[in-house]
């Protein structure tokens, strides 16, 4: 994968110091496309145009856009529900639309707004289903299953609510068992859509500084759909920034977040700051122009 | 915490069917004619002996060929109805859907009803007419209740009610118009009644319905997570098509044998799986069987009633599990929607 092989050959130094050397490349997007076709020759009701980008272990990639920017279709092309009409979306070189629904759960985890459930569960039977992929026959959980997902629990912060009920729980504590379950799957490739919503601001800040955690510490790939542009300036490695069904641009925050370019694609006044380290800052303006 | 371990299940599957056991005594004993306990007790003795000559044939008539066959008939109705019901919940996404409340059970009457005046001497008929009866209704709900791609709750309720009234319509026109049909007695039947004698050997009854329930709990643990949605299900490794196909095919076999055999009796396969569901929790792989052992309880019990509380007259079973299910699915409803 990587052709530079002089950097590893004979290299006698720990990983850890050697932060230059990129990781592997986890999910690759190769010129993906999808339209959503109403039949009869119609013209397609949305359209992504060819997208591409990568995540590689341990990377934290954003993905930024208006409404209507083709964010969520996005989402479902890298979590295998849609089948990219041109192009290849690819996870450790297999194309997820392709994997069998099983092996794909244990590969990739998907964190959704949360859906109302009907029944009353806790939140440890919950985080628990997470396991669905991995287990057979009547599946019933194994030592091995309740060890992963108490592990998960503590991982997502959300050791305490372990015997709450899923229903009684605060928004921020929903999200905390939410991602437990996702960590309960073991995925590579842990994919968000929209997980600040309804948190405060702590509570985001919370669970993005648990996400870089954990993608650094097990190794995983995390894609997260926001709206939140400061928290995905302070958080993401990379940003992939869409515009009504078009990757406008992928890079770095400091890269993306130009002045102009936010402005146009936001449709308001904007004013872009870097701060020391050389983050951007996104802030609106007051008053109208 | 308690999770679910196999020790855990077989021990709630005990309980249950100890109390099925005491309810079916309880049914053997009351009736038109009360036999005394320990009249009962030596006649199950000297049966589980193999002692039958010592046995009095008034005795045997009563309990082994009048009450014993309708309290199997009543626990395999029950049974039935009550795994429809629950499957019927999941498979829809909604906690108030019972065969008899959507509409499936008058899908299935008219069919059987269909098949009695084309075919009433074919045997084995009715219950497949039944079965696509069903089949045909809840597809048509399916698709009712349907709004912008996703299930709309009180849409599929109220398309539901809608079939099963234009349904009975239907079904009332028909015991009109043809000659010859005993108006009172098909009244009673699609009440839910179990004093008919089954059109189908209670053995082949008891197959058919063990084999669906059994082939719906093969599926157990992904209905858990598409009660969560299909999309997250979907995320979580489960086939939603074939789990659906499995659960659809399997509720409206369920339905049509129940109702082939006894009517329309209401409301078992709501009130069932929620009193279940109160007591063990809603995780499917322990609901499935205990819904099926408290449906089996839960009929016999209210056929015992049907049968001995205006004795010597009978109520249709039907009527008493509607007396009680009716007001619970009020509850139920104002509940959800506060």
């Amino acid at each position: 994968m990587n052709p530079g092989t002089d950097s590893s050959a004979g290299d006698a130094r720990p990983e850890v110091t050697a932060p230059r050397t990129p990781a592997p490349v986890r999910l690759s997007v190769d010129l993906a496309s999808y339209s959503y076709q109403p039949g009869g020759g119609a013209a397609p009701l949305f359209t992504l145009e060819a997208t591409s980008f990568e995540v590689r272990q341990r990377e934290l990639v954003a993905i930024l856009g208006p409404n209507g920017s083709g964010k969520s279709t996005l989402l479902k092309l890298l979590s295998g529900m849609l089948q990219p009409l041109s192009g290849r979306v690819q996870l450790e070189g297999f194309e997820v639309a392709r994997l069998d629904p099983r092996t794909r759960a244990q590969r990739i985890a998907v964190v959704q707004q949360e859906t109302p459930l009907l029944f009353p569960i806790r939140v440890w039977e919950y985080v628990q289903q997470g396991r669905h992929p991995y287990t057979r026959g009547m599946r019933f959980e194994s030592d091995e299953d309740r060890r992963i997902a108490d592990r998960a629990l503590a991982e997502a912060g959300a050791d305490h609510l372990k015997d709450r009920w899923m229903h009684r729980i605060s928004g921020g504590e929903k999200q905390r068992a939410i991602l437990a379950r996702a960590l309960t799957q073991q995925p590579m490739l842990l994919l968000l859509d929209e997980p600040t919503l309804h948190l405060d601001i702590a509570a985001q800040v919370d669970l993005l500084r648990r996400l870089r955690r954990l993608a650094a510490r097990n190794s995983y790939a995390v894609v997260v759909v926001t709206h939140e542009v400061n928290l995905a300036a302070e958080f993401a490695d990379r940003v992939v920034l869409l515009d009504r069904g078009k990757m406008l641009r992928v890079g770095t925050p400091a890269e993306v977040y130009q002045q102009d370019l936010l402005q146009q694609v936001f449709g308001t006044l904007l004013h872009v700051d870097h701060n020391a380290e050389g983050t951007p800052k996104v802030a609106f303006s007051g008053k109208e122009a | 915490m308690r999770p679910l371990t196999p020790i855990r299940l077989l021990l709630i599957c005990t309980i249950l069917a100890g109390v099925l056991l005491l309810v079916a005594l309880v049914s053997m004993k009351f009736g038109t004619r009360s036999i005394p306990l320990a009249d009962l007790t030596s006649v199950l003795y000297h049966t589980a002996t193999g002692q039958n000559d010592q046995i009095s044939s008034d005795y045997r008539v009563i309990l082994f060929d009048i009450r014993w066959p309708r309290i199997l008939l009543a626990m395999i109705v029950g049974a039935a109805l009550s795994v429809a019901g629950a499957s019927f919940q999941a498979l829809l996404r909604n906690p108030l859907a019972d065969p008899y409340v959507l509409g499936v059970s008058s899908g299935a009457a008219l069919g059987a009803i269909l098949a009695l005046i084309w075919a009433p001497h074919t045997p084995g008929v009715t219950p497949l007419a039944a079965f696509a009866g069903a089949a045909v209704a809840s597809a048509a709900v399916y698709f009712l209740g349907r709004r912008g791609g996703y299930l709309d709750s009180f849409a599929l309720l109220l398309g539901g009610i809608i079939t099963a009234s234009f349904l009975s319509a239907v079904i009332m026109f028909l015991m009109t118009v043809i000659p010859g049909s005993d108006l009172r007695g098909m009244a009673f039947w699609l009440m839910g009644d179990l004093q008919t004698a089954s059109p189908v050997s209670p053995r082949w009854l008891l197959l058919v319905v063990l084999a669906t329930i059994g082939a719906i709990y093969t599926t157990a643990a992904d209905l858990n997570l598409l009660m969560a949605g299909e999309q997250e299900a979907l995320h979580l490794g489960v086939d939603v098509t074939r789990v659906k196909i499995v659960v659809y095919l399997g509720a409206s076999i369920l339905t049509g044998v129940a109702v082939a055999v006894s009517g329309a009796i209401g409301y078992v396969g709501l009130l069932v799986p929620h009193l279940i569901r109160i007591i063990f929790g809603s995780d499917y792989r322990v609901l499935i069987p205990a819904t099926a052992l408290g449906g089996a309880i839960a009929v016999v019990l209210a056929d015992t009633l049907a049968r001995t509380l205006v004795s010597p007259i009978e109520l249709p079973v039907g009527a008493m599990t509607a007396m009680v299910g009716a007001p619970m699915f009020i509850y139920l409803l104002r509940r959800r929607v506060e």
